[in-house]
């Protein structure tokens, strides 16, 4: 533990920060290919991630193709539609907003928010983007592979996601298997940067308790991540056995088609504890970074210091931890011990104390303030409703009582697609209006943002409100058409019709976005120095957008949190957190 | 000062700013890649409890046949510990700036670390010599999914020792070389602790 004088301390103290050498490119590969430069590995995990986000979205369409117009599409069958379901669910989790909130933001955001010249394994760093590369590229072959990708659901249960019958269990499963493998080693050496970098690579005067929260969200996540990916990889190495060498370490005795299978005595409810002792933390290694992000796009564009950063960061701490004992929620229907369910019930109510600790203390922070309705502000404000839309109905299905005739239905389809599909993206989209113009120097289109937000927000309640309604009438999730069911109504139908035309409208949104993407690098507007008058470090770089080593000759100094929005006293609105205090207008204690 | 009371800490206070804004800034009084090391370790121990909380859940299945291991399986015990003791000596070596001692001594570690896994597949031919396959029994297939485990992760290992190997042919300062022999004993000291519960769990279950 550093030891902190507290003896005399001047009130400006000299810039003397201890200085790390970099590795410099020598060459245009070394520099934008090989980079081992943590802002270009950000562009890169981040242009991936969108990249195969877009299948994602493109199977998504075509699930609803499916489910609104069932006679219409007859290229789609029962197979594909099992291959769609799973690769949009996988792809959305994992390579899409795991990579996106970590790899991305993270490899952005930590070294410039700490003060640091960049992460403290670059070399590592490289290596985990071309690793994630690599997964991506596993798993997009097996598009191409005899039988497809697998279509076992994106949980893989065994035994139902090896054995014959099931889409993709000649090649695809075990593509799937060794590319999530290949996922979590490229994640682990990220993660160890994030952490190691954020608690030894901190510049001078920035303590724990002067980070901003987008790097707490964002290093609890990683610590996270670095303990739940472990019991994923143990799953699939173990599973990927049963697959290719005919082990049964989750398989059981099977008789299929009046044949004996050569397995026996496996236990697939083991596979579902590895998995979901994964899954669930997963929900958070998304949420925190969001929850972090938000904090601070919200008191940047309310003027305003984010209202109980500590009890922010407590809370931060708190769902980190708990999200480990929350994980058989996700199992009620497979059967347990009453008791055993009534524990993960309990602890999953919990939960919701400190987010909605969270949930008060973002609202509290607009109370009175200088609201600026800005691009990221609207996202960050839709994704208070939304996260908190989805939130309540996750109470009501951590209730075992009221999970069990619900959990196969639309309404725990349209319950995480709130929580965990569009209140993430939402903070992803408004945290890529608010940095685009630190990574480019130029604003993204305001008009095509407009458009954009109010499609995109209005759009996900008139899906997924809907959904939530099907949920009730019964309709069964994962179904490749209804059919004829007697409690079910006509209506539902022409519901799904409404919901598959939105869908269609929302993916299109979309695209207006990336074009907004492209169009701005060259067209924007010239954003200059610092344009949301923002107090955290990644905006006082010398040059914009940062370049290699991101703070010039010297590292700044943290003088200050990153919140002095409206200090009484201050020349402007806002004091950048390394200007040091001035004797007159200190900030005194809020 | 401990995590939990900085927690604690008001940012925004007169009294707190001063105190923070003496603040080295870095958390622990270590080197970043050492810090880094035992993360690392930390998510190895992670990933290889939970093959063993798997191993303890199979285990307890009607249709699991222990198998009687190998007698060679003590002899590559040995040799790993020797390669432990070797690193060790290393370390010493680097610590004292004794090049030619230091160079006798990570040689032995790593040829005795691949002499223990040119044993380990050994122990593999003749189990599959004797009918053990993986997919006969869960027992089977647990003692090739850890041995394998441990053996990959010694090859990472080998893969660090490589490097120092080289950089000694280039400088023949052990100063400079001391840090990475520390890390490199570290991981090799965590390996055998790792090795030495497997074979436990392997021998008496």
């Amino acid at each position: 533990m550093a030891e902190i004088a507290t003896a005399d301390v001047g009130i400006a103290l000299p810039a003397e920060v201890e200085d790390v050498e970099l590795y410099h490119p020598k060459s245009w590969v070394t520099k934008y290919v090989f980079s081992q430069d943590a802002k270009v590995i950000a562009i890169q995990y981040s242009a991936t991630a969108i990249a195969i986000g877009m299948v994602a979205l493109m199977l998504s369409w075509l699930m609803r193709l499916q489910l609104g117009f069932p006679d219409l599409f007859s290229f789609i069958e029962p197979a594909d539609y099992y291959q769609f379901i799973t690769m949009h669910g996988m792809i959305m989790v994992i390579y899409l907003l795991t990579a996106l909130f970590l790899g991305g933001f993270g490899n952005y955001l930590i070294p410039l928010m700490v003060g640091a010249r960049d992460m403290v394994f670059p070399y590592v760093n490289m290596l985990s983007y071309w690793v994630y590369l690599a997964a991506v590229l596993v798993l997009v072959s097996s598009f191409f592979v005899p039988g497809g990708p697998t279509g076992a659901g994106w949980t893989l249960y065994p035994p139902q996601a090896i054995l014959e019958g099931t889409p993709g269990s000649e090649a695809g499963i075990v593509l799937m298997l060794v590319s999530l493998a290949l996922f979590i080693v490229g994640f682990t050496m990220g993660g160890l940067n994030y952490v190691t970098t954020v608690l030894q690579a901190r510049t001078r005067g920035m303590t724990l308790m002067r980070l901003p929260l987008t790097v707490w969200g964002i290093f609890v996540a990683t610590i996270l991540a670095l303990l739940a990916f472990p019991a994923l990889l143990v799953g699939a190495v173990m599973m990927t056995l049963d697959a290719v060498l005919g082990t049964s370490f989750f398989m059981p005795a099977i008789v299929q088609a009046g044949e004996q299978l050569s397995y026996d005595g496996g236990s697939p409810l083991l596979f579902q504890h590895l998995f979901w002792f994964f899954g669930h933390p997963e929900v958070y290694i998304v949420a925190l970074p969001a929850f972090g992000i938000v904090s601070d796009l919200l008191s940047v564009h309310a003027r305003r210091h984010i209202f109980g950063y500590r009890m922010m960061v407590w809370a931060i701490v708190i769902i980190g931890g708990l999200s480990f004992v929350v994980w058989a929620h996700h199992m009620y229907v497979s059967g347990m011990n009453p008791w055993f369910g009534f524990f993960f019930a309990t602890t999953t109510l919990i939960i919701a104390v400190p987010t909605a600790l969270k949930l008060y203390n973002w609202t509290l922070t607009l109370w009175k303030a200088n609201i600026q309705f800005t691009l990221p502000m609207l996202f960050a404000i839709a994704f208070i409703l939304t996260f908190l839309h989805g939130g309540i109905t996750g109470l009501f299905l951590g209730n075992v009582v009221v999970d069990v005739p619900l959990s196969d239905t639309m309404f725990v389809v349209a319950h995480f697609h709130m929580v965990m599909g569009v209140a993430p993206l939402l903070v992803i989209f408004g945290a890529i209006y608010h940095w685009y113009p630190l990574m480019t120097g130029r604003m993204l289109n305001n008009a095509m943002g407009q458009f954009h937000f109010w499609v995109t927000f209005i759009g996900a309640y008139t899906i997924f409100l809907p959904i939530h309604y099907l949920g009730f009438l019964g309709v069964p999730r994962r179904y490749f058409e209804m059919g004829e069911t007697t409690f079910i109504p006509d209506s539902a139908q022409s519901l799904n019709e409404f919901i598959t035309i939105t869908a269609l409208i929302v993916g299109f949104a979309q695209l207006v976005f990336l074009y907004n993407i492209g169009w701005s690098y060259f067209k924007g507007e010239k954003a200059g120095h610092n344009p949301w008058k923002a107090c955290s470090l990644e905006w006082q770089t010398p040059v914009v957008p940062p370049e290699h080593g991101n703070f010039g000759d010297e590292l700044p100094v943290a003088y200050r949190w990153p919140y002095d929005y409206g200090v009484p006293g201050a020349k402007e609105d806002f004091i950048p957190q390394n200007v040091p205090p001035d004797p007159v207008t200190a900030p005194q204690s809020r | 000062m401990s995590f939990l009371e900085q927690l604690k800490q008001k940012p925004w206070m007169a009294e707190q700013i001063q105190v923070d804004n003496a603040h080295e800034g870095s958390e622990y009084a270590l080197p970043a890649a050492t810090l880094g090391l035992r993360v690392f370790l930390g998510v190895v121990t992670v990933l290889l409890s939970l093959f063993v909380i798997a191993y303890g859940d199979r285990m307890a299945a009607s249709d699991w046949r222990p198998l009687s291991e190998p007698w060679l399986l003590w002899l590559n015990t040995g040799v790993l510990i020797l390669s432990s003791v070797a690193m060790h000596k290393a370390l010493l070596a680097a610590r004292q700036a004794q090049i030619e001692r230091l160079k006798t001594s990570l040689l032995a570690a790593g040829g005795c670390a691949l002499v223990f896994l040119l044993g380990q597949v050994l122990v593999w031919q003749q189990l599959i010599a004797l009918g053990y396959f993986a997919a006969t029994n869960p027992a089977n297939a647990f003692f090739y999914l850890l041995t394998a485990l441990h053996g990959i992760h010694l090859l990472g290992g080998l893969v660090a020792w490589g490097r120092i190997i080289t950089r000694m042919g280039r400088e023949t300062d052990a100063a400079d070389l001391c840090a990475s022999v520390e890390l490199c004993t570290v991981y090799w000291h965590f390996l055998l602790v790792v090795w030495l519960v497997f074979f436990a769990l392997l021998l008496f279950t």
